[in-house]
């Protein structure tokens, strides 16, 4: 067992689930969507992104990818939340917390990817 | 290069951790603890001011409590931040920096841009491998006719020596492993403009590997090696190596020349010197038919025996180590050479050459003062290993030094800047002593005291406009016209023809009627400085007209527009 395998491993698919149960809920609801969630989210993503700096190898440089793409997404959930709360005042409104989880949930489908391609690479690993 | 990105991007990952992790905390531990706001009331700050906080707070310690003043609990949550995140900053700052000083790092990003100006090269140039003392002589002779140049050398040192070396060009050299096939297709041997690649590194292994590679990467590319073992130039000859240049077995020919045609050896010593800064060498005259000691009985001992061997002389062999170097057939005086007694026993009063060929420049030394004592009238060859010690070696004022680097640069630079000196000088091994005789007192008219100028011309658009123009126009151009001088037509030019080259036939020192067609190739022989007039008979139409017929036909490109009309 190689253990950076498994904090790799940890954190991708943590960021999945925490993606998941952020996401899960309502879309408008704001009493469905907790800040402390998105703020783990983002947290496990930036993680999960420095952790696949560094792999030479295709899947490693599409896991990158992925991660990107999902960081993108969450940073400008955030984005639009610390807008919407703290800049224009209009609160938190069903319009605007749709928009958050969306995007959070365009995070999720690339989180989703970088599951898979962990599966896959675990599947063809022959030993 | 690309696998030292991925190690910095690997190593980076832990301060980012580290330093991601003591954000997190941080804000998290901010937006947990309750403060006041400005009436009282309970307050909980918020990720956007957190956030906010903690990206000023370890830079700009003091700059205020916001956008309420803290609570006790938040300062003393504030106060283990401010520590945390501070070293969690110098930390990741630290290891940035030291990656970005990283040696491995710093070769890569140099050997990066190394590569990439290697790629823009636009103009031919020439891969020398190695840059020892062969080396370093090769490139200053082609940088100074005006060859561009790459170098890859193994020893880091020497690799950067070649910055201060002051020449006339940039090199581009890549500090590397020339066996390794990356390092030579990073240093351009795919390049298209690549003409060549020369193996002189120390090691014959070494130009194996450099041969084969270059001949497998890019077929039909120029390949000179340096060997001086005979197994090696089997070898290397065996795959299509062009040139194989053993330094022993050139300066054993050279030798045998030197006693049996004097004057063919004076001349090939004086064509190949190059630089016009060189003064010309004196003519030697090794005794012939006399007995030679030879001291050292290794590489070069060996070729020098078995070539004076089979011209008929009487040798008699100096060694130390003859287990080590191998019996010659005349059997060996046992010793290093340098005592008196064992050159008396070697018969040095009798002797009337000798040559000190071990390869160590001190003992050779030592022969020759301990030898000069028994016998002054000796005829000294002396083998120069390290060209650091020149100065040492000229003071015992040996009669002929070999030097092997200088022997190889030299022959190196002839057959890659005028190949066709090369064709003239074994053209002229066919010939006898009296027409080298003849040739020598030739060029001695021409030049002073400094070697003399070649230059190869082709009758072509590029090299001779006028000429072409001429012959085009259906008259004729004679050789002799060429060598008048354009400021006064019965002079003659400080210029002599050495070899004309028409297709396939190649016509030594060819006669002043010789026409001249397109597509010629002549090889001009000058004192100092002696071409700039030939240039002007060869390119401009006035002057050529004037030398050719005595007077200036046409005008100007506008005046014989004009006239035509």
């Amino acid at each position: 067992m190689n253990p950076e395998k498994v904090v790799f491993g940890f954190f991708i698919v943590l960021s999945l689930t925490l993606n998941f149960g952020f996401f899960i809920g309502e879309i408008d609801n704001p009493d469905h969507h907790h800040v402390y969630e998105l703020f783990a989210v983002v947290i496990v993503n930036l993680i999960a992104t420095i952790l696949k700096f560094g792999d030479r190898s295709q899947m490693g440089a599409v896991l990158l990818a992925t991660s990107l793409a999902a960081m993108i997404q969450l940073i400008a959930a955030t984005l639009v939340w610390t807008f919407a709360v703290h800049i224009s005042q209009t609160g938190l409104t069903p319009v605007v917390m749709a928009s958050i989880v969306s995007l959070s949930g365009g995070a999720m489908l690339a989180n989703v990817i970088s599951v898979i391609l962990l599966i896959i690479e675990t599947v063809m690993l022959r030993r | 290069m690309d696998s030292i990105i991925f190690l910095i991007f690997r190593r980076m990952r832990p301060p980012l951790i580290t330093l991601l992790l003591v954000y997190t905390v941080s804000i998290l531990g901010l937006t947990l603890i309750p403060g006041q706001d400005a009436d009282g009331n309970v307050w909980h700050m918020d990720f956007f001011h957190a956030f906010y906080f903690v990206s000023f707070m370890s830079t700009t310690i003091g700059f205020g409590e916001i956008p309420y003043e803290f609570t006790d609990a938040q300062r003393l949550w504030v106060l283990l931040s401010i520590y945390a995140s501070v070293i969690a900053w110098l930390y990741a700052i630290g290891t940035i920096l030291s990656l970005v000083q990283d040696k491995t790092f710093k070769q890569a990003v140099a050997e990066n841009k190394l590569a990439r100006h290697i790629r823009d090269m636009r103009e031919p140039f020439y891969l020398v491998c190695g840059y020892g003392e062969t080396g370093s002589a090769l490139v200053r002779g082609l940088t100074d006719v005006g060859y561009h140049v790459v170098v890859i050398e193994i020893d880091e040192q020497r690799s950067q020596i070649i910055k201060l070396e002051n020449l006339r060009d940039y090199v581009p050299t890549l500090h590397g492993d020339a066996r390794k096939p990356l390092h030579l297709q990073e240093a351009g041997l795919q390049h298209p403009q690549c003409q060549g690649v020369v193996a002189v590194t120390n090691d014959n292994e070494a130009n194996l590997k450099i041969a084969i590679t270059s001949k497998l990467l890019h077929p039909h590319i120029n390949v000179i090696c340096r060997a001086d073992s005979h197994d090696y130039e089997k070898n290397m000859a065996s795959f299509g190596t062009d040139h194989i240049i053993d330094p022993f077995d050139t300066f054993a020919t050279y030798l045998a020349t030197a006693i049996e045609e004097p004057c063919l050896y004076l001349l090939q010593m004086w064509l190949y010197s190059g630089n016009e800064e060189v003064r010309l060498e004196e003519p030697v005259y090794p005794p012939r038919n006399k007995p030679w000691i030879i001291c050292g009985f290794g590489r070069f001992g060996k070729a020098v025996y078995q070539r004076l061997k089979k011209e008929g002389n009487d040798i008699i062999v100096v060694e130390a180590r003859p287990d080590l170097t191998g019996l010659p057939a005349g059997g060996v005086v046992e010793g290093r050479g340098t005592e008196a007694e064992t050159l008396m026993q070697a018969g040095v009063e009798q002797a009337a050459g000798l040559i000190a060929g071990t390869d160590n420049d001190a003992n050779n030394l030592s022969i020759v003062v301990t030898a000069r004592e028994l016998n002054p009238e000796l005829f000294f060859i002396v083998r120069q290993n390290y060209s650091d010690n020149s100065a040492i070696i000229r003071a015992v004022n040996a009669d002929m030094v070999m030097q092997p680097s200088r022997i190889i640069a030299d022959k190196i630079r002839v057959l890659l800047a005028t190949p066709m000196l090369n064709e003239f000088v074994s053209l002229a091994y066919h010939q006898d002593n009296e027409w080298a005789c003849e040739l020598v007192s030739r060029i001695s008219a021409l030049v002073v005291r400094h070697a003399p100028q070649l230059l190869e011309i082709v009758i072509d658009d590029e090299q001779a406009r006028a000429v072409v123009d001429v012959l085009n126009g259906g008259q004729k151009v004679y050789l002799k016209d060429l060598l008048r001088d354009p400021w006064k037509r019965r002079d003659h030019l400080n210029c002599i023809v050495l070899m004309m080259q028409r297709d396939d036939e190649r016509i030594p020192l060819p006669g002043d009627e010789t026409e001249l067609r397109i597509g010629d190739r002549l090889l001009f022989c000058a004192g100092r400085s002696g071409f700039t007039r030939l240039e002007w008979n060869l390119q401009h139409d006035n002057v050529l007209s004037y030398v050719r017929l005595g007077r200036v036909e046409k005008h100007g490109w506008l005046w014989s527009k004009l006239t035509k009309k």
